[in-house]
């Protein structure tokens, strides 16, 4: 029989692997910057700092109350939108992969354009998400058209 | 070394691994609970979808149990669901009712079960079975379900009053919920409609607020409570406010915020205000505090008009089940004191989360006495588990079987626990 310590091994070779295969998968088109390493940087302290407390350090978010980032709709999908959202808050009852989540989100609009951008970044780059950098450009346009 | 193995190979043994692994583990013993010696404890049901939350167990042997999701993960479900219970093994008898929601009591020939904004009551016979589970009456109607702390916990006392929690729809009462630097509403407005305990009568239909009165306020949200028959009284159990640090960086650290304000129990009399939002209490200063949102700044305390807890536990466990124990089966030291279930925290990030136990404390004439201890743990699996918030299982309603032993309900994977005593 494989002891348990083998069979973590094993697994932790096969996450491995899978990664190093990711890797060396040709970059499909996108619609926006790759990810830097400073953004990602700065985007991870920033998440450490601000959101943390709900979403949780794995992103995995909190039973019926704070919503997963991990591969949503919400966080890969349309960036104005994500944008919005950490601008505005979120005050809605939502749906995710069949459960519901309700907690209040607060609105974030005192962080900098660039701040906004890079823990974005983070978060479309972590918990298993590979998507588009979001840019203080994209911020920016989304804050001028936010209702004041 | 295995890291060059290919990925498929070390695929196809893992899951063989996992396959034998599987076959020859044993269940748990104690089902995965950790408890004090002569105690077992064992999982009379292991799966019951959609979240089960409040447990009204009946002289017979049955149980009704109320399911919090009806719609999720793309199946519908009823609402209630009774079980029998043989030995060790329960098994599903039967389930009703449409609507989602938290609360489940029995009381006197009648099952009571709340939505997030009704409370329904269902007659029984003389086996305590539900006579006609499709036509229950309604009770109170048209309460505040907004957002936060929507769950309604019920509970009927001796002579046919209904309490029902009404959870503040809001964490702190600021301007703009659970913004940074946001300060509170004066005279703030959630607490004519939440952030209390209601009374209304038990078996009146159709009731209203109008028709009931604000009991207790100043109690942001509620879960567990129970009645005390020594004191003949209600004790609660409050969840404390959230997010000191997140939302005044300047005057609470990360460890700050991590243990305070405390979760705190107390006994309640009609009219009683417990001060939220106005203040919290800290446990480590033993001290009313003034909240940051009103004035507060961690340091200034408040000593008039605001009852103080009986007990006071660490910040955020979210105490979710009160039981105080009337049963002749567990030992002496056990009778009249009070079990809390303790659901487990999320807003201690980043400092470990802490909870995911049913605690036990110790009362002497029907006030609590000497300090509280950790009754069975293990609910979340392992310790890193319970420190990421990663738990298996989480501890909810407590109820008492007939013969003295408790049940225990966890609404992640919808198991039942029942904890004995081994003479």
């Amino acid at each position: 029989m494989i002891s348990i310590k083998n069979i973590n091994l094993c697994l932790l070779a096969l996450v491995f692997s899978f990664n190093l295969q990711a890797q060396v998968k040709p970059h499909k088109k996108s619609n926006g910057a790759r990810p830097s390493a400073l953004s990602m940087t700065n985007g991870k302290a920033i998440y450490g700092k601000i959101c943390v407390t709900c979403h949780q350090a794995d992103g995995g978010g909190v039973q019926n109350m704070n919503p997963p980032l991990i591969k949503t709709t919400y966080v890969l999908g349309n960036k104005t939108q994500l944008i919005s959202i950490v601008l505005n808050g979120f005050n809605e009852h939502i749906e995710i992969d069949g459960d519901t989540y309700s907690n209040v989100m607060a609105a974030h609009d005192y962080l900098k354009d660039q701040e906004i951008a890079d823990v974005l970044t983070y978060v479309r780059n972590s918990f298993g998400n590979k998507a588009s950098a979001v840019t203080a450009a994209e911020v920016k346009k989304v804050r001028a058209t936010k209702k004041s | 070394m295995s890291a060059l193995l290919p990925a498929a190979v070390i695929a196809g043994l893992a899951a063989l691994a996992t396959l034998n692994n599987n076959a020859v583990t044993p269940p748990a013993e104690n089902a995965g609970l950790t408890l004090p010696s002569g105690f077992k404890a064992n999982m009379i049901i292991d799966a019951l979808p959609g979240a089960v939350r409040e447990i009204a167990p009946t002289p017979e042997g049955d149980i009704y149990a109320k399911i919090y999701h009806t719609k999720s993960r793309g199946e519908t479900r009823k609402g209630i669901v009774l079980l029998h219970v043989d030995g060790e093994k329960a098994t599903v008898k039967t389930s009703f009712g449409d609507y989602p929601g938290s609360g489940m009591y029995l009381k006197k020939g009648y099952l009571y079960a709340s939505s997030d904004q009704e409370v329904f009551r269902y007659k029984l016979d003389s086996k305590n079975q539900v006579i006609d589970p499709e036509k229950p009456e309604k009770i109170v109607t048209g309460l505040i379900a907004r957002y936060e702390h929507e769950p309604k916990a019920i509970l009927v006392d001796d002579n046919n009053n209904l309490y029902v929690n009404i959870g503040a729809f809001s964490n702190s009462c600021q301007v703009k919920d659970r913004q940074k630097g946001s300060m509170g509403i004066p005279g703030c407005p959630v607490l004519d409609s939440a952030a209390g305990i209601w009374r209304f009568k038990a078996d009146k239909p159709n009731q209203h607020y109008s028709d009931g009165i604000r009991y207790a306020t100043g109690l942001r949200n509620v879960v567990g409570f129970d009645w005390n028959k020594q004191d003949n009284q209600l004790f609660v159990m409050q969840h404390g406010r959230d997010q000191l640090h997140d939302i005044f960086p300047d005057m609470f650290t990360v460890k700050q915020n991590a243990e305070l304000p405390a979760e705190c129990m107390y006994a309640l009399k009609q009219g009683d205000n417990a001060g939220w939002p106005y203040i919290y209490y800290d446990q480590l200063l033993h001290k009313k505090m003034l909240a940051p949102e009103y004035g507060g700044d961690g340091k200034k305390t408040v000593d008039d008009k605001y009852i103080d807890p009986v007990a006071a536990y660490p910040g955020h466990m979210a105490p979710d089940g009160l039981l105080f124990y009337t049963g002749t089966q567990f030992p002496e030291k056990y009778r009249n004191g009070a079990f809390i279930s303790f659901h487990g925290s999320w807003n201690r990030a980043p400092e470990p989360q802490k909870g995911f136990f049913v605690v036990f404390q110790p009362f002497k004439d029907g006030k609590p006495y000497g300090d509280w201890e950790i009754f069975a743990d293990g609910f979340a699996g392992t310790k890193e588990q319970a420190a990421s918030g990663r738990a298996d299982h989480k501890p909810c309603g407590l109820a008492m079987a007939p013969d003295g032993s408790i049940y225990v309900s966890d609404d992640v994977k919808g198991t039942i626990y029942k904890i004995s005593y081994n003479k």
